[in-house]
């Protein structure tokens, strides 16, 4: 099984509106190198200058915010799922 | 792309300045930044003077050119125009010479603060011809869509950690909303909420509905200023859980500032959280312009937001305004609600603890100058959080029907008061 990531309303006009995409890659930096590659331009808007997460994005991990993690250097498993969203208002 | 509708004329991504159409939509295709209305405020100067605001009808609406809907609004007409109560006595505990309570624990129709951001986003959610309502919540945002919406006649579906105080999550069913339950952090609900929101042809009120929303936060700062006689506070304290509101008061100040309604003055923006989730007011403590996320634990459950979205502007309008932050304990909440209730007769909900809480740490501190006046921002009504104060507050003193039995038990008082 491959790993699942979630794509965010903002960036499926660079994915041909897909919603879910499997990658094979083994950490969530990787991850964003493989969409990068299959969706060029994607990269950019998920990293700042320093290849940094940028600070409006948040990356969660089978529900776990990935700043709780290791950040892109998380390690993926099979089965796992990724999910890419805005930062949001609260309430 | 330029399209004026009523005073507003486009969507901007608050990073890059990119503009979008006033749709229903949040964020910034490229950067992820929020988007934020942009207005006319050349109109709104012809348009909005002091005579015309006071001779409309006291609801936040009186200052509807600065509120993002195209036409008139439809829901929520009543909304805010709370109380603000010149607060001597708590003044004199807290060692203050000036204090006010703008009292949202009474906004219409269900008692916070809410009531404001939920008019604006339900009223906008109809123009653009949403049938279907939806929010993630703590709790108050949840019991404002619910109840506005029912009266509006639009289908709400409210998501809310199960874990929420009993009261808001009665005061969520009781007007037939889809009231789902998630188990986890608000931070979850929020995510799985961006998630739904990305697949359902909803209106989320705080997720793509949210520039629309957050702006009703402002009406407390217009109003705030108007009852002070048109002058913007020297101090404001707000509670922070996504840092939103503390952001949109200091920018309801500055257009006032703009517009002439009030003279230009200094005006400092004051963060208030609890302990067990201060990520904002920890990075603020230690001069830091960005916060690290954490995984609230806190009565002030209404706060716990661990992953704040407008934490970094928080941090920015705290820092540029000359303001401070702090956190209170739940002990520390509990008893501010106490003193609250006690010195001004207004029962808040644990919110308003952390605001009296962090307002008696910032005067003790010197960071708000004793000589000074300040507005605490009194956010969410006590009722809906029992749970939090109950076996804090004491028990009733049962007796029998007797006039001796009662009189025994009061020399029984006044032997241990002397004693």
């Amino acid at each position: 099984m491959a790993k699942r990531v979630l794509i965010p309303t903002p960036l499926r006009k660079l994915t041909d509106n897909e919603h879910e995409i499997e990658v094979a890659a083994n950490t969530i930096g990787e991850a964003i190198t493989e969409l990068q590659s299959r969706y060029p331009g994607i990269q950019e808007r998920l990293l700042d200058e320093t290849g940094r997460i940028r600070g409006f994005v948040s990356v969660w991990l089978n529900g776990e915010d990935i700043r709780f993690l290791k950040n892109q250097q998380t390690t993926l498993r099979d089965g796992d799922e990724i999910s890419i969203l805005p930062a949001i208002s609260g309430g | 792309m330029e399209k004026h509708e009523g005073f507003m004329r486009a969507l901007k991504c608050r990073e890059c300045g990119r503009e979008y159409p006033l749709a229903a939509t949040h964020v910034c295709e490229f950067d992820f930044g929020p988007l934020e209305v942009v207005y006319d405020y050349d109109r709104i100067k012809k348009s909005l003077t002091r005579e015309a605001i006071q001779s409309r009808p006291k609801s936040m609406w009186r200052y509807r050119e600065l509120l993002p809907v195209a036409n008139d609004p439809t829901v929520g007409l009543q909304v805010g125009f709370t109380p603000l109560i010149k607060a001597d006595r708590l003044a004199r505990e807290l060692g203050i010479r000036e204090l006010w309570i703008k009292n949202d624990t009474v906004n219409y129709p269900s008692l916070s603060f809410k009531d404001r951001v939920v008019s604006v986003a339900l009223s906008r959610a109809r123009e653009l011809g949403f049938d279907t309502v939806a929010c993630a919540s703590t709790g108050n945002l949840a019991n404002s869509v619910a109840a506005n919406a029912a009266s509006a006649g639009l289908k709400s579906y409210v998501f809310i950690p199960s874990d929420l105080e009993q009261g808001k999550i009665v005061n969520s069913l009781i007007y037939g909303a889809n009231v789902i339950g998630i188990k986890g952090h608000y931070d979850e609900v929020n995510r799985l909420c961006a998630e739904i929101a990305g697949k359902f042809g909803w209106a989320f009120v705080n997720v793509n509905m949210r520039p629309y929303y957050a702006e009703g936060s402002k009406s407390l700062a217009y109003e705030i200023a108007e009852q002070l006689g048109w002058r913007v506070a020297q101090h404001t304290v707000v509670p922070m859980a996504s840092g939103s509101l503390l952001t949109k008061i200091h920018k309801g100040y500055q257009e006032l500032i703009k517009l002439g309604l009030t003279p230009d003055a200094e005006t400092h923006l004051h963060g208030a959280q609890a302990t067990g989730c201060s990520p904002i007011s920890t990075a603020q403590k230690a001069g830091l312009d960005f916060f690290k996320p954490v995984k609230p634990n806190t009565i002030a459950k209404s706060l716990a937001i661990g992953t704040p979205a407008d934490g970094f502007y928080a941090l920015k309008v705290i820092k540029e305004t000359g303001g401070g932050a702090e956190d209170v304990t739940d002990d520390e909440i509990r008893d501010s609600i106490r003193l609250l209730a006690e010195t001004e007769g207004i029962f808040a909900e644990t919110a308003g603890g952390v605001t009296v809480g962090v307002a008696k740490k910032l005067i003790a501190s010197g960071k708000i100058p004793r000589g000074d006046s300040a507005v605490l921002c009194i956010t969410g009504n006590g009722l809906k959080t029992l749970d939090a104060v109950n076996g804090h507050v004491g028990q009733p003193r049962e007796i029998k029907p007797s006039l001796r039995e009662f009189e025994a038990l009061l020399s029984q008082e006044n032997r241990t008061v002397n004693a």
